[in-house]
């Protein structure tokens, strides 16, 4: 659990890293800009974040970070929730505002007491008086302090208020705090961030134009989310840094939400996490997935169960049924033989993994830039596709590598001087000879390229021969030869390079792209069961409730409930029955109807046994029944009570659900 | 040139004469030239059918798309017990069937004759039936477009040059239809619209000699499949579409959007503004007087539990999981538990087996006063001892995050039973309830119950609630969420009234308790009209005068003024603005009260 939680860290400082980094250029640009602004106007800037608000919390986080560090003490971030009015809007810009001076020189008592005095009167005027303050003390601090904030940030350091839902604010309280703040604007500089989530639109939408012309407003992009997004994947999934992987279906299920329910990098994270805890609490052996090293001391503390766990994995398994029959004994019996291979198996493993991550990048490399992107044009589908099975079997592979047979040669080549790139940064120790290799066929190339030259004078020279001769017809058909020879002689030589270029990569695939499941003790490392992720990520308590009524047998394993075909026995509990019956009316139930359909069919389901001696008992019985039921639907809002009609009751669905 | 079939039924003649009538002018006035160029047409007709493959074809694999994506989603939906990720979604969210008013009695007693056999309910077994449906406006819309379809297409046979446009037209009013009915039945109908697309119409057959092309051995499967379509229709209009006669390059497309049109129609007529018909009887006319909560408790206490023994194994399931949920509590997820059954004690298994020694609260959300405010008083309040009040929710939000920032060892579990319920479901307290949650060292665990509960949440409050969410099915009753629900058929016991009606009066002069009797007598006599609509203020007044209680109107208006304070009556005015005076409680608890009142007297 100690890994898990250390993978989680891991995990959020590289998102934030990421983030600081996408969001230092925008820092950049404020800086810039709000020099230049001196007119009456506030500097404004308006960042489109996209529709994952989820994420934005983190953005604006990091961005407040940067802007501290770089720019200004004095930050308000405000959320439309804390801000109904202007009141409560110039509140909480003042807490904050006063909090994050004190946060800087935090030895000054009197700002206690400015702060409380403040408090009963907010003002822009006392926001000021403030401003001025704080600006002239830190002025006349001494001088040791006054030189390192004046090296940090400027004289007048700008207050930046950063509006973190724009769209979600009232127009009332925006607009009236622009107009309010613009008239102040030279005593205060006040520099505006609004987060948009959908369109720079609605800032018009939102603002009049009389309000809106107070504001200098640049457009800001943020990174997609994608980008976020296959940046995590690259960081997470195609390092060996972590010996967590996920399998094919659970990546599938996690990018398929992504893309299509919220686009949240958040809430993807949010799933990896999940996998962690689900892989290390379902799988005993989880134990051994951690870091090489840490790996080889614990096999050797493994106990006999966790050894019989280890022999009980289908893909060892699979091992044993391969070697000798001696070698099978002792791996079946004896614990210390069965160590021994497992530390090698996990060696493999991770060489394995080392390899794969490499060829994926390079192949990547190669398929990206083919034309309609057989295989993809992100690296998360190459991986999913190279983990769902031997990718080389697939039609995709064929006509990618069909596709690269046609590559012109200046692609070609800087396609393998990438890959040598990538080969040269990883960490795996056979990829000396793959460099070689490469290296090999783009010196092959450029001899190629001189050779080109070369012939091209040769021809040219050949050419003035030519005009020596006057002959139409000799000069048609030499030029022809010409032509014809030239083509086939260079083209082939080319043609012949690039089929080797290709074939090796495709011997290269074929060598370490193998689908993680044919890796011996891949169980380890690897999560795969995507129906846990799916039921508790993504569920449907619609569809659990419907199946629930309308088939109890999936719950409770009683065969008197066994049916088929979309019907219900009568022996079933009684809501169930109540939910039926209500499925055959229209928008309004007579309950007088239902009671009775409700009670026909109970009593048939009682049998003879309910005679006529007991009916008033049992009729009471049934009504209490029916009564409950019928409550516990309106509970769970299939119904509610009506005033069209007395004793009725609305249908709140108009579906089978 | 394409008669009426014999197959067209009475019925189906009559609702669409003049579409027919129509077909048969045009068709003769333009059946010579038809008849002239009858090679050419056949061409082009082959021309538009395999056109209107492609189309088809088109569709098919956008529908094929969508199913994937389903697919990519309902990833490993095999697991062993195939709690409903294997259903499909047009299964859940189907039309229901044309109502008729007997249906449910119908039902019901099919249920009844077959014990402990499933019955599969016969709607297509009854086709006269369903053809005495009264047709509703949808119905009207539907022949309409229908009307217009044909029209376009004679249009199109007429003039051979506007061919194409006039079919881009037709394909734009399916694709209109389509698009509204997608979602609804993406999922089921893929193959079966493959299917009737790929079948060819019985009239391309019928008028094989016009067109070579067609071969004698397709004849008979196809006949075949177009049967079974045929068949598989519920509602006569759509046959009566399908079997006006119409030219053939449209049946195809005809037999495709009947399926959508039977949606259509079906939803219509589910939510048609027209009067629904139920019988009139009500529950006063049963012999049976209506149970109170305390018999209904007791009657319920004696009926047996059903599959007490699945239900136990259920709960054991759930139960296993437990100490998951506190690994997954503690690593910052919060738990939601959906499916039917009441959890209630599910939770309260969980906190008395886990969280006995931890510091937790449990919030009744199912209790009808329950509001925000009371939880993050009792957060404040009991855990962490905090005396004084907060100007608003917010500040007392601030005020607990606060506090559990800065002393990292407070750890609280919070448990909600009924998290969608009335008083909690609005968008103030979720969002309250979400930011709290979101506190790493506030663990809460909720259940839910509602249908539509997952509707509450918008994006940023799921990922605030940061939910792993668990089926918990548990099928037991909701005794405790239903005993506050005020429901309807549970009379409303009625003894806090009546001890509330006998302290206020007691408290009261002689004279007054009369004019209240008097007033409460007069009530009763006419309890049984239900027009009644109150005493009025004249009558009373001189009624009262004769019991010599009161002497003037002001002093009866005094003593009323007093009554309307204590909420013992009502006033209202009528029609005719004379002050009716009413007592606002029921006659079984009126007449309760007149009784102890003559003890006492």
């Amino acid at each position: 659990q100690q890994i898990q939680e250390d993978l989680n860290k891991q995990l959020f400082d590289n998102l934030v890293s990421f983030l600081r980094q996408s969001h230092s250029e925008f820092q950049e640009k404020t800086t810039e800009w709000t020099c230049r602004m001196k007119s009456r106007e506030i500097p404004t800037a308006a960042l489109v974040l996209g529709v994952n608000v989820t994420d934005h919390d983190l953005t604006f986080r990091s961005l407040s970070e940067v802007i501290q560090n770089n720019i200004t003490p004095y930050i308000a971030l405000l959320e439309a929730k804390d801000c109904p009015g202007i009141k409560n809007l110039m509140q909480k810009l003042m807490g904050q505002l006063m909090n994050c001076y004190i946060d800087v020189d935090s030895l000054e008592d009197e700002d206690y007491v400015q702060v409380s005095e403040n408090r009963i009167r907010c003002s822009m005027t006392s926001l000021i008086n403030w401003y001025e303050n704080v600006t002239k003390k830190t002025g006349s601090e001494t001088p040791s302090k006054k030189r390192t904030s004046s090296s940090r940030h400027w004289q007048s350091p700008p207050v930046v208020v950063i509006f973190k839902d724009m769209e979600s604010f009232t127009t009332k309280v925006l607009q009236d705090f622009i107009v309010i703040s613009s008239q102040h604007i030279r005593e205060l500089p006040l520099v505006l961030i609004f987060g948009i989530a959908t369109s720079p639109m609605i800032i018009h939408n939102l603002l009049p134009h009389s309000v809106s012309s107070l504001l200098c407003i640049e457009l800001f992009q943020s990174l997609s989310c994608k980008e976020h997004l296959s940046t995590i994947i690259d960081k997470l999934l195609l390092t060996t840094q972590f010996p967590f992987k996920l399998g094919e279906k659970v990546l599938q299920v996690l990018i398929n939400i992504f893309l299509y329910h919220d686009f949240s990098v958040q809430n993807f994270i949010k799933g990896f996490q999940l996998c962690i805890v689900e892989h290390f609490y379902s799988q005993p052996l989880s134990v051994l997935c951690c870091q090489l090293v840490d790996a080889k001391k614990r096999v050797n503390y493994l106990s006999h169960d966790q050894c019989e766990n280890i022999r009980r994995l289908p893909s060892f398994r699979r091992y044993v049924e391969g070697q000798v029959s001696e070698k099978q004994i002792a791996l079946l019996t004896a614990d210390s033989c069965l160590k021994e291979v497992t530390l090698k198996l996990l060696e493999d493993l991770h060489v394995y993994h080392e390899n794969y991550v490499s060829v994926l990048r390079c192949l990547h490399v190669f398929t990206s830039s083919l034309p309609k992107y057989p295989l993809g044009k992100q690296i998360r589908e190459l991986h999913c596709a190279c983990l769902e099975n031997q990718v080389w079997e697939t039609e995709e592979y064929e006509s990618s590598l069909q596709l690269a047979r046609m590559l012109n040669k200046s692609d070609l080549v800087t396609m393998l001087q990438q890959c040598v790139e990538i080969f040269v940064s990883s960490s795996g120790k056979e990829f000396d000879k793959t460099v070689e290799k490469l290296k090999d066929f783009l010196t092959q190339f450029q001899k190629l390229e001189a050779e080109a030259f070369q012939e091209r004078d040769v021809s040219v020279s050949s050419q003035k021969e030519l005009q020596k001769k006057t002959d139409l017809y000799h000069l048609q058909k030499t030029l022809l030869e010409l032509k014809e020879s030239r083509r086939s002689k260079k083209l082939t030589k080319f043609e012949m390079l690039r089929f080797e270029v290709v074939d090796y990569i495709d011997s290269l695939v074929r060598n370490y792209l193998v689908p993680a499941d044919h890796k011996t003790l891949h169980e380890i490392v690897y999560f795969n069961t995507a129906s846990v992720l799916r039921e508790h990520l993504n569920a449907a308590p619609r569809i659990a409730l419907h199946t629930a009524l309308n088939n109890p047998y999936c719950y409770l394993k009683n065969q008197a409930l066994k049916s088929d075909g979309g019907s219900i026995s009568n022996k079933a509990p009684d809501i169930c029955i109540v939910y039926k019956l209500h499925l055959e009316c229209g928008r309004l139930i007579n309950l007088v109807d239902w009671l009775e359909a409700f009670s026909t069919v109970v009593m048939a389901a009682e049998g003879p046994n309910a005679d006529a001696a007991s009916s008033d008992q049992v009729d009471d019985i049934i009504h209490a029944r029916f009564i409950r039921a019928v409550s516990e639907l309106e509970l769970l809002g299939f119904i509610k009570p009506s005033k069209q009609k007395t004793d009725h009751v609305a249908r709140l669905t108009w579906g089978g659900c | 040139m394409s008669q009426p079939e014999g197959k067209g039924s009475g019925a189906l003649e009559v609702k669409f004469v003049p579409d027919e009538e129509v077909l048969k002018h045009i068709t003769d006035d333009t059946g010579i030239k038809v008849r002239k160029d009858k090679t050419q047409l056949t061409v082009s007709v082959k021309r538009f059918v395999k056109k209107l493959e492609n189309i088809s074809d088109d569709e098919a694999q956008e529908i094929l798309e969508e199913k994937n994506y389903v697919a990519a989603l309902g990833i490993c939906a095999q697991d062993p017990v195939g709690n409903g990720s294997s259903i499909s979604g047009g299964e859940v969210y189907s039309f229901q069937t044309p109502k008729r008013s007997s249906k449910m009695a119908e039902l019901a007693s099919e249920l009844a004759q077959t014990p402990g056999q499933s019955v599969a309910p016969d709607h297509s077994e009854c086709p006269e039936k369903t053809a005495e449906t009264p047709q509703s406006n949808s119905n009207f819309l539907w022949a309409e477009i229908a009307w217009k379809c044909n029209l376009i297409l004679l249009f199109a046979w007429q003039r051979a040059v506007l061919r194409r446009y006039m079919f881009l037209l037709l394909m734009h009013v399916f694709s209109l239809l389509l698009q509204s009915k997608n979602k609804e039945f993406v999922s089921t109908t893929p193959y079966r619209l493959r299917k009737r697309l790929a079948a060819p119409d019985p009239y391309l057959e019928s008028e094989s000699e016009y067109s070579a092309s067609c071969s004698e051995e397709e004849d008979e499967e196809d006949q075949k499949e177009v049967s079974t379509v045929l068949s598989g229709r519920k509602t006569p209009a759509k046959t009566n579409a399908a079997s006006t006669p119409l030219p053939r390059n449209t049946l195809a497309k005809k037999v495709k959007e009947d399926k959508m049109s039977n949606l259509v129609e079906e939803y219509f007529e589910a939510h048609s503004s027209s009067k629904v018909l139920t019988s009139d009887r009500t529950l006063q006319k049963l012999r049976k007087r209506r149970l109170n909560q305390q018999t209904l408790h007791d009657l319920l206490k004696k009926a047996p539990l059903a599959y007490a023994a699945e239900i136990k194994e259920l709960n054991q399931q759930h139960e296993s999981l437990f100490s998951k949920w506190m690994l997954q509590l503690h690593l910052g997820f919060n738990i939601v538990l959906y499916g039917l059954g009441s959890k209630h004690d599910l939770l309260e298994k969980f906190r008395t087996s886990v969280l006995k020694d931890s510091v937790h609260l449990v919030v009744n959300g199912y209790f009808p006063s329950i509001t925000v405010r009371s939880i993050l008083n009792s957060i404040t309040e009991e855990v962490l001892n905090h005396i004084g009040t907060f100007r608003s929710p917010l500040d007392q939000l601030e005020f607990i995050i606060k506090r559990f920032k800065e002393d990292s060892s407070l750890q609280l579990y919070v448990l909600i039973h009924n998290l969608d319920s009335q008083m909690l479901r609005g968008e103030r307290s979720q969002r309250i309830l979400a930011q709290l949650s979101s506190l790493p060292s506030i663990y809460l665990i909720a259940s839910i119950d509602h249908i539509n509960a997952p509707l509450m949440w918008d994006q940023a409050k799921l990922s605030l609630y940061n939910w792993l969410w668990y089926e918990t099915t548990t099928f037991s009753p909701y005794v405790e969420e239903t005993s506050y629900e005020n429901s309807f058929l549970v009379q409303q016991s009625g003894s806090l009234a009546l001890s509330s009606l006998t302290h206020v009066l007691r408290s009261l002069t002689l004279n007054a308790r009369g004019i209240f009797r008097l007033l409460a007598q007069y009530q009763l006599e006419n309890k049984d009209n239900p027009s009644y609509p109150g005493l009025s203020f004249q009558d009373f007044y001189q009624q009262c005068r004769e019991a010599f209680l009161v002497n003037s109107d002001l002093t009866l208006r005094a003593q009323l003024t007093e009554f309307r304070d204590h909420k013992l009556i009502r006033t209202k005015r009528g029609a005719d603005g004379v002050e009716y005076l009413l007592i606002p409680v029921d006659d079984s608890t009126l007449t309760d009260f007149l009784e102890k009142e003559d003890e006492d007297v």
